[in-house]
């Protein structure tokens, strides 16, 4: 018994640890990446994996208990809600003309079955602008 | 059958929550749980877009999956991060979605959002506009594998 709980205390510590490192690496992109939208990804570092990680170890701590139950809502809310707020944040930073830093811009290429977009001039690439739905 | 599962899940929500079973708690439980129902009957949306119970028995393992694939995302979104030279190559790109209902696209689309690496930016009927930290992860998408996977995960319902 008293070996078991060794483990699992063990385990949950490394998950904890691991979980932390994502969060700190996420934080550090934040800081080092160019502009909004690249700082989104890294953030989505912590909101994901880092979240993942760290609350399966205080899962381990919690044991079978209603706190756990608990922290697996917290986790679906995270899993549920973030993606809605990142799309939120692009798709306001568009609006708002937030220009990304772009390596390369695809947005004009021919997508099989697209009908929508069937006339689009090709855009020098970082110029072109969202186009508000009509 | 929807209406049932609605109530059946917040009742249960309610009880997980409180963690007390008395009479007066699991009493105004049921109460609040008839009230955010009957709300939700109103506003119309106990249909197969805001209440798909049938992708439930199917749901296990496509979020298995795209753990998967969100965890091999963030060790590649880490190990750049990390990197001395940041070697960043946003791209933007556009994709076609195949999924067939509602809840199929907004699946896709979140589960673009979540990967680390890629975020859906705008939906366009099945036009969906993608911002990839890195070139390789715009291809990916590009590629469809997890368009495929959720049409996969839709079609079962």
């Amino acid at each position: 018994m008293e070996m078991i709980s060794q483990a699992a205390h063990a385990a949950s510590w490394v998950l904890i640890v691991a979980g932390s490192f994502f969060l700190v690496a996420g934080a550090l992109g934040m800081l080092r990446m160019p502009d909004v939208y690249t700082r989104m990804h890294a953030a989505s570092v912590i909101d994901t994996l880092g979240a993942t990680l760290l609350i399966l170890g205080l899962a381990i701590q919690a044991g079978f208990t209603l706190v756990t139950l608990k922290l697996f809502f917290v986790l679906a809310l995270l899993f549920f809600f973030g993606p809605v707020a990142s799309h939120a944040l692009a798709q306001a930073a568009l609006y708002a003309g937030v220009e990304p830093i772009l390596d390369e811009d695809r947005r004009n290429r021919t997508v099989p079955g697209d009908t929508a977009n069937k006339d689009a001039t090709p855009e020098s690439p970082g110029k072109s602008t969202p186009t508000r739905p009509t | 059958m929807r209406t049932l599962f609605l109530a059946a899940s917040l009742l249960a929500f309610w009880l997980a929550l409180s963690g007390h079973y008395t009479l007066f708690l699991i009493g105004v439980g049921i109460l609040a749980t008839v009230l955010c129902v009957a709300a939700a009957s109103r506003m119309h949306i106990l249909d197969e877009e805001g209440q798909p119970t049938e992708l439930l028995l199917s749901a296990p393992s496509y979020w298995f999956w795209l753990y998967i694939e969100i965890a091999k995302s963030a060790w590649a979104v880490t190990r750049v991060i990390l990197h001395p030279s940041l070697p960043i190559s946003p791209t933007f790109t556009k994709v076609r979605a195949s999924q067939q209902t509602a809840a199929g696209q907004a699946t896709y689309a979140n589960s673009i959002t979540l990967t680390p690496g890629t975020i859906t930016t705008g939906v366009d009927g099945d036009i969906f506009t993608v911002h990839a930290l890195l070139k390789d992860g715009a291809d990916d998408v590009e590629a469809g594998a997890m368009d495929a996977r959720v049409s996969k995960f839709e079609g079962t319902a």
